[in-house]
């Protein structure tokens, strides 16, 4: 969906009149606040036949292998260049089920507020939301909502779980992977770390750098639609970034991995602010990229598909798993020396000069 | 990407590497003072490409590494006993002190942000106009241009709430104390390209005179490292023991001048401890008393003793380029980047940590 047809929707969701302008202790009481918010609000916006229920739960019609997944979403700032929350919490698990090989169906939806964060920003939480669920095909089934008082949250927080149907040609497992799989990552890394290092209070900096937040389940399940079972594992390099994912890989398959830095798309831009603040891209949060391992014999096929999907277009052949050195990933430097990328043991902080 | 990716040129390497190779005779050992060099070496993959007589010393340029323990609990202290919104760079927060680092303080609810410029510790003072905001002011000559301004600013604005805890050190006579020193052998030394952008290249000349040892103000980036080393050994080949500048595209003979004149009007040299090295003459700066105001230690009574550090860290013998971090039996052991015994486990400019995390010598 265009970023045209976003504000349209912006444009054409206006808020309607809540009782007061800020979300207050009451509205997480379950009384009768409680229920103006969610009439008014969420389900006017997010409506669909089985959220309409109003059931304690929802139900829901599964058959075949089905994938679960769930995940917290906490960011600061909530809104930030490219997103806000709403999207990071739909595309975080939509993402999470499409790296499964899964259709993504039903999502559950939990708030937990502060109080005193404003209407209208939980208005445009919830458009981004709404966007995102249609961009991605999902429903929003059940759902909750919490106030907690001031100073006791970070303005919201967000849970997400979701529930979808495995692709019958996916066979999504890391113990696929074979020695000489190829590794592709979808697009260029650490925007969406950098677009929040960008407006985060004592560290903003002027760029035009705009978080990656997407869905890629279209984009998967049309690679998984024509290469099936080749596609041996996918994951998505969000907390930790792209480092973090082919490290823990390594380590489960007991198997080396080579990367090489001249292969890792990176925008220029990304790239500048990194350095500026003594960042390692490759350890950046990503929201709208994943990693694919896929057998040899059909990468160059696969990259050259991948790379006519809007959220591929930028895609590369970054790597390959190797027998040498398991559990370990090398990368080769751009002037081709070699070093080993490992965890980081905590959050990367900018260094000093 | 420009003036990143020309300096990041594999066929360029590639000529550089083979000249070294054919320029060494004999084996030498080369300091890079920057901790900046040193992540460049290690992240870059250059010290396995060099040839094998040349050996690299990792000097004592990680300004958070050698930032001593006691200041490390004054500022968690300030933060948690004094309530005051502690300012810092990043790297800081997660080097120990004596009983807890800043981050475990800030875990514990102390105000403690991390900034990227002085500048915006000014600002947060002048919107906080009833808290006390403390800048951590740590770095070497790179970083005494801001945060001298900072003072600066906050002077002229009247800003009663902004101080300043200073921890600078600086580079000439660090690296004196480092040929000084009776159990330490390195023939040339690559000087830190940005500490040189400031203060110029004057104070190297007698270093060199003096002990007939090569100096090369040298950048950051692989091509740039990969041309000072090879400016050193053509020097000591030749046996010659000049101060050149690799780094001519920013570094000026005279440096900054405008920077030199705001760090002189704000701070004064005096005698420093460097952590794990001890005290060296006349390398770091303290505020001038003519801004006691803007001195954190002058403004705030903090009775802190000197504790001891772990004894079973030789950060002194890394930092000099004695020992490599692999030597050291604790190494990848109990002193790890998550758990760090010494401060050059903590920063990724510090050796052991560059050395833990790029060269896969302790992992499985």
């Amino acid at each position: 969906m265009s970023k045209e047809k976003k504000l349209n929707m912006q444009l054409h969701s206006p808020m309607p009149t809540f009782d007061l302008a800020v979300i207050t202790l009451g509205h997480g009481s379950g009384g009768l606040l409680t229920n103006k918010l969610l009439d008014t609000g969420v389900f006017d916006l997010l409506s669909n036949p089985i959220l309409e229920e109003r059931h304690d739960g929802a139900f829901l019609d599964l058959q075949g292998k089905t994938a679960f997944s769930t995940d917290s979403f906490l960011v600061s700032p909530i809104f930030f260049p490219g997103g806000n929350i709403g999207e990071l919490a739909v595309n975080g698990t939509v993402n999470d089920l499409a790296m499964c090989g899964a259709v993504p169906k039903y999502l559950s939806l939990s708030f937990i507020i502060e109080e005193g964060l404003k209407m209208d920003e939980f208005w445009k939480i919830l458009v981004a939301i709404k966007f995102s669920c249609e961009q991605a095909g999902v429903q929003v089934v059940t759902g909750d909502t919490k106030v907690v008082e001031k100073g006791k949250g970070d303005k919201i927080f967000i849970n997400t779980t979701g529930i979808g149907a495995v692709h019958p040609k996916a066979n999504i497992a890391a113990n696929n992977i074979r020695a000489g799989d190829r590794i592709i990552i979808s697009g260029q890394i650490a925007a969406h770390g950098m677009a929040i290092m960008s407006v985060r209070e004592g560290l903003e900096f002027d760029s035009e750098i705009q978080s990656d937040t997407t869905s890629l389940n279209h984009t998967i399940l049309d690679l998984i639609e024509k290469f099936g079972s080749d596609i041996h594992l996918l994951t998505d390099p969000t907390r930790g970034g792209v480092a973090t994912v082919l490290k823990e890989t390594a380590q489960s398959i007991h198997k080396g991995i080579a990367i090489f830095q001249k292969d890792i798309p990176i925008d220029d831009q990304v790239g500048s602010a990194c350095e500026l603040l003594g960042l390692d891209p490759l350890y950046v949060a990503n929201e709208g990229l994943f990693v694919a391992f896929v057998a040899a014999e059909v990468a160059e096929t696969v990259l050259f598909e991948l790379q006519k999907d809007t959220n591929g277009l930028h895609a590369r052949i970054m790597g390959t798993v190797t027998g040498a050195h398991p559990g370990q990933v090398y990368l080769e430097s751009a002037i081709g020396g070699k070093r080993v990328v490992s965890m980081l043991p905590g959050e990367q902080l900018p260094r000093i000069c | 990407m420009k003036y990143l990716s020309e300096y990041r040129d594999p066929e360029l390497a590639r000529e550089y590497l083979e000249e070294i190779k054919n320029t060494v005779s004999r084996p030498w050992s080369i300091m890079e003072v920057c901790g900046g060099q040193t992540h460049s070496l290690v992240k870059n993959g250059i010290i396995e490409m060099l040839p094998k007589a040349i050996t690299m010393v990792h000097g004592p340029g990680c300004p958070v590494c050698v930032t001593p323990l006691k200041l490390i609990d004054k500022a968690v202290h300030l933060a948690l006993e004094k309530q005051v919104i502690l300012c810092s760079f990043g790297d800081m927060l997660r080097v120990p002190g004596s009983q807890k680092s800043l981050l475990e303080a800030k875990a514990e609810g102390a105000d403690i942000r991390i900034l990227y410029s002085p500048l915006e510790a000014v600002k947060i003072a002048e919107d906080h106009p009833n808290r006390q905001v403390v800048f951590f002011a740590v770095g070497f000559e790179t970083t005494a241009p801001a945060n001298a301004l900072s003072v600066l600013h906050a002077h002229r604005k009247g800003l009663t709430n902004y101080s300043i805890l200073a921890s600078h050190v600086l580079v000439p006579p660090a690296i004196k104390a480092v040929i000084d020193d009776d159990e330490s052998r390195i023939d040339g030394f690559l000087a830190a390209g940005h500490v040189c952008t400031i203060m110029g290249n004057a104070e190297y000349h007698p270093l060199s005179a003096t002990y007939k040892v090569p100096i090369v103000v040298t950048g950051f980036e692989p091509l740039d490292v990969l041309q000072g080393i090879l400016m050193v050994v053509r020097q000591l080949e030749q046996s010659k023991s000049e101060v050149e500048n690799q780094y001519a595209r920013i570094v000026r003979e005279e440096g900054n001048v405008e920077a030199q004149k705001v760090i002189h009007e704000v701070f004064e040299v005096q005698n420093q401890t460097w952590r794990g090295i001890g005290e060296i003459p006349e390398s770091g700066y303290a505020v001038r008393p003519k801004y006691a105001m803007h001195d954190a230690t002058k403004k705030f009574e903090v009775a802190i003793e000197e504790a001891p550090e772990n004894p079973k860290c030789i950060s002194g013998l890394i930092m000099k380029g004695i020992k490599k971090p692999f030597q050291c039996s604790q190494f990848g052991k109990k002193c790890t980047p998550a758990f760090p015994l010494g401060a050059p486990m903590v920063s990724s400019e510090g050796a052991c940590a560059a050395y833990y995390h790029f060269s896969g010598m302790v992992e499985a």
